[in-house]
């Protein structure tokens, strides 16, 4: 990204100036918005002051970050239409049927834990999602809901672009797609973005299914899981580096181990400190939920080829878009029939 | 415990202005940064090597159209579930009834729009494409000529 940095900021004669630089900075920005109001974790109390570990708590905070998500779909548009290229149009028209067509999915899917939840602000959501079933099944979302988790993650993956959706820049036909006429910072500036819109979905599917902050065991047990975890890649570390592999792994890899030793021990003396240890634990189960999802945009994108675009649409209209209105109907059913 | 509109929305006014001005310096710095050197080849557009024929602002498939008018119909449906959602348990089997009826009025128009074709990207008119239909079984060509 540095080195994108310095490389020549190049403007093709033949774009629109003004669009072909708006794009990449509408992506961006939007990008950032909607981190303000995604909650980290629960209320805290340092000395006098009691604060939640989040920006501001909107009460219609899920549907903030739909809205911003779904204006997001500018920046490509604007970017594939300014560039004045052939295929930049191409790759721009695509990605904005993509995105409109996969948001009617979305949409829906989040409309299905509402249902459970009715309320539209992520800390009230997390909150129902507290507690377990006969005292160890979490109370996730993710259960009662699991099509409409596994909607909400297709329907991500098409919204961000990634593979297997990501017909907007398929190289073979496309070259770079919206921003094959981008250089420099511009065009990193569209990557940014890009990685910036998956870290808020797996958030969001994070908070609305998987419990959020919420560890999956119950307290006594899951407050060892982060000790353990740190302490165990620590000691791998160190046994890496007591056998090298490489010249360098000799210092890193202990290095390494070292820190993550130091972390397991941060953790251990949190347990001591209820303060600390509330901070820690949020941070460390809400962060491992949004490694996990993470791992498994990288993980498909290695494992699964590109759609046809037909196909593409054609899965988000007749079978994704009925399948998750479906979906809500039967949880509408189910909640009016439950609830006395 | 802010309760205030002020005090909710005046962190989302920060993180705004603060991504404004990233996005807005992640734009400007490479323009400042990066030296600048010009000719006529690197300023064409990008076409695979070969010389840039007719204009990039071409006509394009009415298909697009169709998908972002029917998007819009049925992103107001979705706008209506949010609300109902949130007071469902208050609503309970007369909110159910409602929305089935809301919800069945537009599975009509959705079936309407699929039977029509609008959803279908793959086949276009008889003689439309130069290429066929590409989900057409492979070997019925070589049978005609065959036969």
């Amino acid at each position: 990204m540095v080195k994108l940095i310095t490389k020549e900021g190049l403007i093709p004669s033949h774009v629109n100036k003004l669009f072909y630089l708006m794009a990449p900075f509408v992506a961006v920005a939007l990008g950032l918005i909607s981190i303000a109001v995604i909650p980290f974790g629960p209320e805290i109390t340092i000395g006098p002051v009691t604060t939640w570990m989040q920006l501001t708590d909107l009460r219609i905070g899920i549907l903030f970050v739909i809205a911003v998500s779904s204006v997001g779909v500018y920046g490509v548009a604007l970017g594939g239409w300014a560039s004045n290229n052939k295929y930049s149009l191409l790759g721009g028209l695509r990605s904005s049927a993509q995105m409109i067509s996969y948001e009617l999915p979305l949409a829906l899917a989040v409309a299905a834990p509402l249902l459970l939840a009715n309320t539209l602000s992520f800390r009230d959501m997390v909150n129902y999602q507290s507690g377990y079933w006969l005292g160890f099944i979490p109370r996730w979302n993710l259960i009662p809901e699991i099509i409409a988790f596994i909607v909400f993650m297709i329907a991500g993956f098409a919204e961000t672009n990634r593979v297997p959706f990501d017909l907007p820049e398929a190289e073979n036909e496309l070259v770079a797609g919206f921003h094959t006429e981008y250089s420099s910072m511009n065009f990193a500036a569209f990557f940014m973005a890009e990685y910036s819109n998956m870290v808020t979905v797996t958030a969001v599917a994070t908070l609305l299914f998987l419990g959020g902050w919420q560890p999956p065991f119950p307290a006594p047990y899951s407050d060892v899981v982060p000790i353990l975890v740190f302490a165990l890649a620590g000691l791998i570390a160190v046994y890496h580096g007591l056998h090298p592999a490489r010249r360098m792994d000799k210092f890193t890899l202990p290095a390494t181990g070292l820190v993550f030793l130091g972390i397991a021990a941060i953790f251990g003396l949190s347990l001591f400190v209820p303060v600390l240890k509330t901070i820690l634990m949020a941070l460390f189960w809400f962060c491992g939920k949004i490694l996990i999802l993470l791992f498994v945009f990288i993980w498909v994108r290695a494992t699964l080829p590109r759609f046809r675009y037909d196909q593409l649409m054609r899965f988000a209209w007749i079978f994704l878009f009925p399948l998750a209105m479906l979906n809500l109907l039967a949880t509408s059913l189910i909640v009016a029939l439950t609830t006395k | 415990m802010p309760t205030s509109y002020s005090d909710t929305y005046f962190p989302v006014l920060v993180q705004i202005v603060i991504a404004v001005i990233v996005a807005a310096a992640l734009v400007a710095i490479s323009f400042l940064l990066g030296k600048h050197v010009k000719n006529r080849v690197k300023d064409s557009p990008y076409e695979s090597g070969i010389a840039p024929t007719g204009s990039a602002r071409e006509r394009f498939s009415v298909k697009f159209y169709l998908v972002a008018i029917v998007f819009i119909l049925f992103d107001i449906e979705a706008v209506f579930l949010y609300p109902w959602a949130v007071v469902y348990r208050e609503l309970k089997l007369f909110g159910f009834g409602e929305m089935l009826v809301f919800v069945i009025l537009i599975l009509v128009g959705f079936f309407y729009v699929w039977k029509k074709g609008a959803l279908d990207w793959s086949h276009e008119a008889p003689g439309d494409s130069p290429y066929g239909d590409p989900d057409a079984a492979p070997q019925s060509s070589v049978t005609k000529n065959a036969a």
